[in-house]
C-alpha cells in the first residue's frame, strides 16, 4: 500500500510562501513553551543552531552528540564557505538567482518551495553569524569579502579563510554553551542515540548509550529532532570524520520513517588521492581552490605513464601537451563546474589512462599560473592552511609542483523524508541539515551545506515546530509507556548479540569490504549489472559480520570497537537500501550517474549542441519524483513511495555548463 | 618500517595506569600516525586482545579530538599540526615511540589515551560567546570591522580546543586556550559590550576547574597545532586587570 506523502507546501506565489506560512503557523505562548521538552540529536550546524535557538525561545531542550564536545561535530571540517544572496558584490545576485542555481545544480530533483525558502533565509544567516562574532574575511574598508564557488557565476560565498565551517560551528557552539549555562539546554556529550521511541504513532523519545560508562537510558520528550548528518561513511573511505554514521537516521527508518533518495551521493572532485589499504579516510581540498587552480592531465597516455613512473616532472610538460579538460569541455564554468560534473570528468580521463598519481587515479590541480599572476603571497593568504595540510599529508609542496587530486565521497543529498515543516512521516520526528533530503536534489552546490544546516537550525525549525507542538499536550507520554521499556530491551539485546559473536575479523575489515563494494558498484558510476551484484554481495558480508565479527571487551565500559560495530551493522543494512534506490532510478541525474542513461552522438540534444555525449540523461517523464522508501525487513526490498515534484516557477532543462 | 611502541594503558578513570610495549610491524611510511595505531589495533583485535583506546575523529586537523603525547610532546614532533596529521615518514625504522595521553589534573584519563576535556566547554559557557538571540541581528554590513582586527580575531579563533597547550605546560595552565577565545571576541565590536563579564567569567571558571597558573614558559605556543600566539595571553592579562578594576568601580 502506498502512503500519501503530503509535502504540505503552502499555497500562494513562490516568493510569498514562507512569509505567509509563518503568519499562518501556530504560536505557543512563552508560559507554555517551557512545558515542552525537545530532544535534539546532533550538535553540528543544524543541531547546535536548533538547540540554541529553541532554548532561547523558551523550550526545554536536551541535546546529544557522540563527540566529547558539541564543538567537535563534523560541520567543523567544512572549508570553503557559505552562500548567501546578499548581492554585496553588485554582480547581479538575488534570492531568485540563488534559488535557481541551487535547483538547477540539484538537477531539478528538489522541491521548489524548500529551495526558495533556503535562498530567502540565507541573508539572515550571515547577519546572525556576524553578530555572534564569526570572523569572516573582510576587505580593507571593513566590509565582508566574497569568493566564487562551483555552479555559480556570481560571487556570493562568504568565508573565513579555509575554515569557514569551523568558525560557523564555533559561533553556533558558543550560542549553545550560553544556553547550557542559562539552564535552557541540557547537554549530553559522548552519548549516542541507539533507537527512536515511537509511542502511539508519535516520536516521543530516544534510547541512548553513554559512551563513557555504557549506561543505557531512555529520554522522553514532546518532539524529537534528528540533525545527525549524512551517510557518506557507508563507503568506508570518505571525507567524513571517522565517527560519522547513519545509525540515528537508520534506526528511525526502521521505526517507520521514510528514507528519501539515498542514491544521491556526492563525490567531491578535489580530494587527496588514495595511497594504500591502510588508509582510514580521505582528505578534502576545498572547492575554493578551483577559483585559482587549474585542473589538467597530460594530453597523451604515454606522458602520463612517464609521470607515474617518476621519469618526468609535471613542470616539464609543455603547455600544448596539457589537457585542461574542464576548461575545454565547459568553457563558461571551466574549473568551477559543479561537483558531479568535475568528478565524473576526472574519472573519465583516468579511465582513459591519463591519470597522474602513482595509482593512475589522480589529476593535477595547478597553481602555477595563479602564482605567476598574483604572487605566492596572495595565494598563501587565500589558501595557506590548505596548502600546508596538503603538504603534510602528501609530502609535496603545492607552491612548487601541482597538487594531485581525485574524487572522494563527501556529502549525501538523500536523507529522511520531511515535509515543508521539516517533519518526517512520523509525527513529532523532525529532521534537519544533511540528515534530511530536502534542499539539494540530486547534487549539492559548494557552500550550500553550511547554508542549509544553519537555515534549518536557526530559522526554519524554530518557526515550524510549533505547528506540531500545538497539537500536543506537553508531557502526554511518560517514560512509563511500555514502548520505552521494549525499545530499551531491544537495544540491550542487540549489544549483547554483537558481543556474543566473539569472531575473528575486526569491525573495520567488514566496513572496508562494504565500502569497496559500494564504491565499485554504487560510486561515481552505476549500472544495473553492478548494482545487482552489490545487492548479492552486501547480504553476504552482513551475514558474515554477525557470525564472525570480533568485538572485545564488554558493554559497561568505554568500548570503541563496540561503538563502531553498532554503526557498521547499520551501514550493512543501509548499503542495500542505497543500491535498491540506485537500481530503481533508471536515469542519470546529479550525483547518480547510470552508465546506461547518458547522451550519445545520436541524440537530438547533442546534434543541436545543447549538450555533449557522455553527459547525464535525465528522464523527467518517469522520474520527476522523490523516492521515499519504507522499511520492510532486513534483506527484503523496501517499499517505494513517491512524492511527485511540481515545477511552477522553473522549467527543468538540460543542465548545461557549457 | 618496524617500530616499538611504549603505550600508556589504563582500564578506567579509577584504575592505575601502566606502560605497555607493542610492536608495530610493516608500517607504510605514507600512513598517518593514527593509521599506524589502527594497524596495531587490528593485530591486537584479531589476536583476541584489548585494543588501545585513543580519541580521534576528523583526522584532518580541525576537530581537536586527537590528543596524544608522542615522545613527550603533545601532538608529536612536528610544529603546527595535530597528531592526526603527523605521518610516519617523520619516523625511522627501528624507532621506539612513547605514546601517552594529554596529562593534566583537569583532564582526567577515561581510558588508555582518552581524557575528559569537558572543563573547556564549561569555560566557554562561562562567557566565551556574544549574547545575541537568533533573529536579533542587524545587517552584516551595519558595523564595518577594521581588517586588522578581523584578522586578529580570526587568528585567535582558529583554536581547535584540543588541550595541547595544557598538556605542554608544566603548570597545566589553560591560559592559551582561554586567551584565544577571549581575544577572538574582544577584538570585534560585537564582543565589546560583554568584554569585562567575559574575561572575568572565563578566568574564574578556569581557576575553578583546577588549571594551573601561567608562568610565561610559552610551551603552550610551541605545542599548539594552530600556532596560536602567546600575545593573546598578554592581552588577556591586560583585559583581566581592566575588568577587575571595572568590577570594583561598579560594585556597590
Amino acid at each position: 500500500m502506498s502512503l500519501v506523502l503530503d509535502s504540505k507546501v503552502p499555497p500562494g506565489p513562490l516568493d510569498q510562501k514562507w512569509s505567509q506560512h509563518k503568519i499562518n503557523s501556530a504560536l505557543i505562548n512563552p508560559a507554555n513553551k517551557r512545558k515542552f521538552t525537545i530532544l535534539v540529536v546532533g550538535s553540528g550546524l543544524a543541531g547546535g543552531a536548533a538547540a540554541a535557538t529553541l532554548s532561547e525561545l523558551g523550550y526545554k531542550v536536551k541535546c546529544f552528540c557522540y563527540q566529547d564536545s558539541p564543538r567537535r561535530a563534523h560541520s567543523i571540517a567544512a572549508q570553503g564557505g557559505i552562500n548567501a544572496a546578499k548581492n554585496y558584490q553588485n554582480d547581479g545576485d538575488s534570492v531568485f538567482r540563488l534559488f535557481y542555481d541551487t535547483i538547477k545544480g540539484g538537477d531539478f530533483r528538489s522541491r521548489e518551495a524548500n529551495v526558495y525558502r533556503l535562498a530567502e533565509v540565507s541573508a539572515n544567516i550571515i547577519d546572525q553569524c556576524v553578530a555572534q562574532g564569526v570572523p569572516f574575511a573582510r576587505e580593507y574598508g571593513g566590509l565582508l569579502d566574497n569568493r566564487s564557488f562551483g555552479g555559480a557565476q556570481v560571487k556570493r560565498t562568504f568565508y573565513a579563510r579555509g575554515q569557514t565551517g569551523q568558525q560557523l560551528l564555533l559561533g553556533c557552539y558558543q550560542a549553545l554553551e550560553k544556553e547550557i549555562r542559562r539552564g535552557g539546554v541540557e547537554m549530553f556529550p559522548q552519548t549516542e542515540m541507539l533507537d527512536l521511541v515511537v509511542a502511539d504513532g508519535h516520536a516521543k523519545g530516544i534510547i541512548t548509550r553513554d559512551l563513557r560508562t555504557g549506561q543505557i537510558d531512555a529520554h522522553v520528550a514532546d518532539a524529537v529532532i534528528l540533525a545527525t548528518g549524512g551517510y557518506g561513511n557507508a563507503f568506508y573511505l570518505s571525507t567524513n570524520a571517522m565517527g560519522c554514521n547513519v545509525m540515528a537516521a537508520y534506526r528511525a527508518h526502521r521505526r517507520g520513517a521514510l528514507f528519501a533518495n539515498p542514491c544521491y551521493t556526492q563525490i567531491h572532485p578535489t580530494c587527496i588521492p588514495v595511497s594504500g589499504d591502510y588508509q582510514s579516510k580521505l582528505t578534502l581540498m576545498s572547492e575554493s581552490l578551483r577559483n585559482d587552480g587549474r585542473i589538467w592531465v597530460p594530453r597523451e597516455k604515454a606522458t602520463a605513464e612517464k609521470l607515474r613512473q617518476g621519469a618526468i616532472e609535471p613542470r616539464e610538460i609543455a603547455e600544448e601537451d596539457r589537457d585542461y579538460y574542464l576548461e575545454r569541455k565547459y568553457p563558461s564554468f571551466g574549473n568551477l563546474s559543479p561537483r558531479d560534473i568535475a568528478s565524473r570528468s576526472a574519472k573519465e580521463v583516468c579511465d582513459e589512462g591519463r591519470g597522474v598519481a602513482p595509482t593512475g587515479k589522480g589529476v593535477f590541480l595547478d597553481f602555477r599560473d595563479a602564482i605567476e599572476r598574483d604572487g605566492a603571497e596572495a595565494i598563501k593568504a587565500r589558501y595557506g592552511n590548505l596548502f600546508q595540510m596538503y603538504e603534510k599529508i602528501h609530502g609535496d609542496d603545492p607552491y612548487a609542483t601541482p597538487m594531485q587530486i581525485y574524487p572522494a565521497v563527501h556529502y549525501t543529498m538523500g536523507g529522511l523524508w520531511v515535509d515543508y515543516d521539516l517533519m518526517s512521516n512520523i509525527p513529532g520526528l523532525h529532521v534537519l541539515g544533511e540528515a534530511n533530503f530536502s534542499d539539494h536534489g540530486a547534487n549539492r552546490l559548494g557552500a550550500s551545506a553550511l547554508m542549509q544546516g544553519l537555515a534549518d537550525g536557526y530559522f526554519v525549525i524554530p518557526a515550524t515546530i510549533a505547528n506540531y507542538l500545538a497539537t500536543q499536550t506537553p508531557g502526554s507520554v511518560t517514560a512509563s509507556h511500555p514502548e520505552f521499556k521494549r525499545c530499551k530491551e531491544q537495544v540491550r539485546d542487540r549489544i549483547a548479540t554483537i558481543l556474543q559473536v566473539r569472531g575473528r575479523r575486526s569491525v573495520d575489515s567488514f566496513h572496508r569490504e562494504l565500502g569497496t563494494t559500494l564504491w565499485d558498484h554504487c560510486g561515481m558510476e552505476r549500472n544495473r549489472e553492478g548494482l545487482q551484484k552489490a545487492l548479492k554481495e552486501i547480504p553476504r558480508i552482513r551475514d558474515e559480520f554477525w557470525e564472525n565479527v570480533a568485538v572485545p571487551g564488554n558493554a559497561s565500559e568505554l568500548n570503541q570497537e563496540l561503538e563502531k560495530a553498532g554503526r557498521v551493522a547499520d551501514f550493512l543494512e543501509f548499503g542495500e537500501l542505497l543500491c535498491h534506490d540506485a537500481l530503481h532510478r533508471e536515469e542519470s541525474c546529479g550525483g547518480h550517474f547510470r552508465t546506461e542513461y547518458q547522451f550519445t552522438a545520436d541524440d537530438e540534444e547533442v546534434r543541436d549542441g545543447r549538450t555533449q555525449p557522455g553527459e547525464a540523461k535525465r528522464d523527467d517523464t518517469h522520474f520527476t519524483y522523490v523516492a521515499a522508501w519504507e522499511f520492510t525487513d532486513v534483506g527484503k526490498r523496501p517499499t517505494l513511495h513517491k512524492e511527485p515534484l511540481h515545477f511552477e516557477e522553473v522549467t527543468p532543462s538540460i543542465r548545461s555548463y557549457k | 618500517m618496524n617500530l616499538t611502541l611504549k603505550v600508556w594503558r589504563q582500564d578506567g578513570p579509577n584504575d592505575k595506569g601502566r606502560i605497555e610495549t607493542h610492536e608495530a610491524r610493516d608500517i607504510p611510511e605514507e600512513a598517518s600516525f593514527l593509521e599506524m595505531l589502527d594497524i596495531v589495533n587490528e593485530g591486537i583485535i584479531t589476536g583476541g586482545g584489548a585494543p588501545i583506546a585513543f580519541d580521534h575523529d576528523c583526522r584532518e586537523g580541525i576537530c581537536g579530538t586527537c590528543s596524544l603525547t608522542i615522545n613527550g610532546v603533545p601532538h608529536g614532533p612536528d610544529r603546527g599540526v595535530t597528531a592526526c596529521q603527523l605521518h610516519m615518514r617523520r619516523f625511522r625504522d627501528g624507532d621506539t615511540i612513547w605514546i601517552e595521553p594529554f596529562r593534566a589534573h583537569a583532564f582526567p584519563v577515561l581510558k588508555d589515551l582518552v581524557v575528559d576535556r569537558s572543563a573547556f566547554d564549561r569555560i566557554i559557557a562561562a562567557g566565551g560567546y556574544v549574547s545575541v538571540r537568533t533573529g536579533a541581528a542587524p545587517d552584516a554590513h551595519a558595523i564595518p570591522v577594521e581588517k586588522e582586527n578581523a584578522d586578529a580575531a580570526f587568528d585567535a579563533a582558529t583554536c581547535i580546543g584540543c588541550g595541547a597547550c595544557v598538556a605542554a605546560c608544566k603548570n597545566a595552565s589553560a591560559m592559551l586556550f582561554v586567551s584565544a577565545k577571549a581575544s577572538h571576541l574582544n577584538h570585534l565590536p560585537q564582543g565589546e559590550p560583554e568584554k569585562h563579564r567575559r574575561v572575568l567569567g572565563m578566568v574564574r571558571q578556569m581557576d575553578e576547574e583546577g588549571f594551573g597558573n601561567c608562568t610565561n614558559q610559552y610551551e603552550c605556543e610551541a605545542a599548539c597545532p594552530k600556532s596560536i600566539s602567546v600575545d593573546n595571553i598578554a592581552l588577556l592579562n591586560r583585559n583581566y586587570a581592566a575588568a577587575t578594576a571595572h568590577e570594583a568601580a561598579v560594585a556597590p
